[in-house]
């Protein structure tokens, strides 16, 4: 930001009137409309380190939940969910989570995988 | 666990794979006014079943009135192993919150650490590491009998993950603040606010108590009371962030700390601050940590700037009392300044117990002025946030932390690029069917494309995640081979299972000492003239640690580290011998069927009379309360007086008080005591006894006493040695 002088006295006017309780609800007002669009971004993105927790709590290992993530990364597959990978593997070969989850270290699974979701896109 | 038992580490790490938590989730000290001794308290919690008191509590019962504010330390020394030591230490000094700070650089490293790696300024936070801490905190306090709440960082880049680790191990409070990755570590600021609110949703499951990074701005901007409207902006943003993503606002706590230090005027910067803070985010907890912006290497200094901080802490709130250990400005903290801050924290807000039962703070003038001027401040400076298009904005513009008194700006603030840092560019827009089938998953996620009942706990798609079932969490031991917890074991072994030891500062057998030097010179001279007392007494790796000028040319303090290069073989020492205190009924029925009578007084040119009012008098459990009769004869006795007194009434006990010791006058008054009763034929009939702080009991027998006494003397002590003396010449 650029040099500025101290202008509190002009720059809080508008302030003078509010009694404390005023005061503290408006800070409380300007608050929230910093904080909306911040909660909407994460509300709607995620991250690797969201996905790798996300597959610890399925019962990966952390080691595990950042190679199965950095494979999922290579195909565009993290906008599905980590989780929801594993999860529909599982189900279209009857695996539990984790023998799912490893064997998509296997990368020709994981092409297989990827295709799906390819294919459920269109 | 006994007390007089040491923590087994090797115990500790056995079937670690194995250990789950007991309990999930913070825990607030009941808060209850308390009756001890003669004294009632207010502000106040329940006494511990083991603690160490404050050390003049001797003179009152050994009372140990713990304050209502949870305490706070901070421990890390890079090895996990001797900081469970150190723990045990810091819970019977009154801490039931430990917080572990991180080794430098974690929050850089993608992903979680594993194993037990040593760490610098901080410890590697794995989940073995974790786990045998939290292990070791259930030993402990049970043995102090009071919940300990045990604390690390989810911040970096790995939050996520840290978070998810935390709750399943049963950690209890945690750091979690965007704002501090983006401002100080330089992570990407999109990527930090994805990652937390993540974090965040993990960290209210699992009932943690949040503290957030806002003290950072104290400790980094240029003049330190000049960022107070920043901090209140930063407290409310990752506050309210988090009470909207779910945690309970009584978990989520403010990292406040005064932010100026003497010489500046403290309290007059402070207090309208604190109020400032309290007034606009009151719904919110308040963690009080103390300054560590002014600190220097003097631990006297940091002290008084802590009591100070207490003083805040008092005149306001302070949900939990963080303590900064005084030796922070000249390393890192060793083990007896983690506890010499807790007793402080503790005589402090014991001392200042229910202060504002009898003050006001005024509401009119400067205070109030000052108060509102703050929160103004503030608000001007979010009216601009928002002017600029959003947080995001404002921090690439460099908003935070210039050293200006908003809205005065210098151009010096911390700017980050939003497209910048670490992690940039890596957050993932979530497609439609985006899936996450696990519990405490913060935002979009299509659960009902697969089964609509389950949206309200998607992992019930896959039969419960790990908070649900542990069982499914998988435990690493350890990656490297050489850098781990066994090796170091192995290394100081022979201090854990032989009759070795060594001092110690901070690790198992460490070596270090302290000296603390004067040289009547100026400071260049003391320093390099330290250096030579090291050296010629052997100390390796000697290190000047602090320097104080007394006068430029009179006089130079120092204090001095080195290394001690032997062990002390414990078989080998000498102790002195353990007093037999007689039982108080064998006194009572000796003194009831014997004529005893004491002369008392203070000997030579000497005025102190405390330590022997307190072994005379019956109010403080002195002789007489055990029937023992006694003459006082005041203070500044001449020496002969004693002899003269004792023959004309009739006593068979002298009993003299010797502070003063400068050139050995107390034992030379010994000495002449003992040949004035030979003089005057009466020694065989007199038993002299002589105490005061410097008197050795031996040394004073050598100058002709029956037996001296020093510091911590009680009138039991005193009455049971006249009682066995007194047996000696008459029954032999």
């Amino acid at each position: 930001m650029k040099q500025r002088n101290d202008d509190y006295n002009t720059r809080s006017e508008h302030l003078k009137k509010m009694s404390d309780h005023e005061l503290k609800a408006y800070f409380e007002k300007l608050t929230d409309q910093i904080i909306d669009p911040l909660l909407d971004l994460a509300y709607r993105y995620t991250t690797p380190a969201i996905e790798r927790s996300v597959l610890m709590r399925m019962g990966f290992s952390s080691l595990e939940a950042k190679a199965i993530t950095e494979k999922m990364m290579d195909y565009h597959l993290l906008e599905h969910g980590a989780g929801h990978v594993v999860f529909k593997y599982a189900q279209l070969h009857k695996l539990n989570m984790r023998d799912a989850g490893l064997k998509l270290l296997d990368t020709h699974e994981m092409e297989k995988i990827a295709e799906v979701f390819t294919h459920e896109a269109n | 666990m006994k007390p007089t038992d040491k923590l087994d580490i090797r115990e500790i790490l056995t079937d670690l794979e194995h250990y789950r938590p007991r309990r999930r989730g913070w825990i607030w000290r009941d808060k209850m006014p308390i009756d001890l001794g003669p004294f009632h308290y207010i502000q106040a919690s329940p006494s511990l079943k083991n603690s160490i008191p404050l050390p003049s509590a001797r003179h009152l019962n050994n009372i140990d009135p713990q304050p209502d504010s949870t305490i706070t330390t901070e421990i890390a020394s890079g090895r996990f192993e001797d900081d469970i030591r150190r723990m045990r230490m810091a819970a019977w000094h009154g801490a039931d919150h430990i917080m572990v700070i991180r080794t430098a650089g974690q929050s850089h490293m993608d992903g979680l650490l594993e194993g037990t790696p040593q760490g610098v300024g901080g410890v590697p936070i794995t989940r073995k590491q974790v786990r045998a801490q939290r292990k070791a905190l259930d030993i402990i306090e049970d043995e102090v009998g009071r919940p300990i709440n045990y604390h690390s960082y989810v911040s970096g880049v790995a939050g996520p993950e840290i978070a998810v680790m935390f709750v399943e191990e049963g950690v209890n409070g945690a750091h979690q603040d965007p704002q501090y990755n983006v401002l100080y570590r330089n992570i990407n600021m999109i990527r930090s606010f994805v990652d937390a609110a993540e974090s965040k949703k993990i960290m209210a499951y699992g009932g943690l108590a949040q503290i957030d990074g806002a003290h950072n701005a104290n400790a980094t901007a240029r003049d330190a009371w000049k960022v107070m409207p920043e901090l209140l902006v930063q407290h409310a943003i990752n506050s309210r962030m988090s009470e909207r993503i779910g945690l309970r606002p009584d978990l989520i706590c403010l990292s406040t700390v005064p932010p100026a230090a003497p010489p500046s005027p403290d309290l007059k910067i402070n207090l309208p601050y604190a109020i400032a803070l309290r007034e606009l985010l009151g719904k919110y907890k308040m963690r009080a940590q103390m300054n560590t912006k002014y600190m220097d290497s003097s631990t006297r200094e940091a002290t008084v700037t802590h009591v100070l901080n207490l003083l805040i802490s008092r005149l306001t709130s302070a949900d939990i009392q963080s303590t900064i250990t005084p030796d922070e400005g000249r390393n890192v903290p060793w083990h007896v300044y983690n506890v010499e801050a807790l007793d402080t924290a503790k005589q402090a807000m014991m001392g200042m117990d229910d202060l504002l039962s009898m003050l006001e703070l005024k509401k009119t003038g400067y205070l109030y002025d000052q108060k509102r001027e703050i929160q103004e401040r503030a608000i001007l400076m979010m009216e601009e946030i928002i002017s600029m298009d959003g947080y995001f904005n404002a921090v690439e513009q460099g908003m935070f932390v210039d050293s200006g008194l908003y809205p005065e700006r210098m151009g010096d603030g911390i700017a980050r690029s939003i497209d910048g840092g670490i992690g940039a560019n890596t957050i993932i827009k979530r497609a439609s069917d985006y899936l996450a089938p696990v519990t405490a998953h913060y935002g979009y996620n299509n659960v009902k494309q697969y089964d609509p009942s389950c949206e309200d706990h998607p992992e019930k798609l896959i039969g419960g995640s790990t908070f649900e079932k542990p069982e499914l969490i998988q435990y690493i031991d350890e990656l490297d081979e050489n850098d781990n917890v066994n090796h170091r074991l192995d290394d100081t072994e022979k201090y854990r299972k032989t009759s070795l030891i060594k001092p110690e500062v901070q690790w198992l057998g460490d070596g270090v000492v302290t000296l603390d030097l004067f040289f009547p010179t100026d400071i260049r001279t003391a320093e390099a003239a330290a250096l030579v007392v090291a050296k010629n007494m052997n100390l390796s790796q000697a290190e000047v640690i602090h320097k104080e000028v007394l006068h430029p040319a009179e006089g130079t303090r120092i204090q001095l580290k080195g290394t001690v290069n032997f062990d002390i073989d414990t078989n080998d020492l000498v102790l002195p011998e353990k007093e037999d205190v007689l039982e108080e009924e064998e006194i009572l029925a000796y003194v009831k069927d014997h004529h005893i009578k004491v002369v008392a007084g203070t000997g030579g040119s000497d005025e102190h009379s405390v330590g022997m009012r307190e072994v005379l008098d019956i109010k403080h459990g002195g002789i007489e309360k055990y029937g023992i009769q006694y003459e006082y004869l005041g203070t500044s006795v001449p020496i002969e007086k004693f002899i003269d007194a004792a023959i004309e009434l009739h006593a068979n006990v002298i009993m003299i008080s010797l502070i003063i010791s400068h050139d050995d006058i107390h034992y030379k008054n010994m000495e002449k005591l003992h040949n004035y009763a030979i003089e005057k034929g009466v020694r065989d009939k007199l038993i002299l006894l002589a105490g005061g702080t410097q008197v050795t009991p031996e040394l004073a027998r050598s100058y002709g006493m029956d037996q001296g006494f020093s510091r911590g003397t009680k009138g039991r002590h005193v009455a049971s040695l006249i009682v066995k003396r007194m047996k000696e010449m008459y029954e032999d």
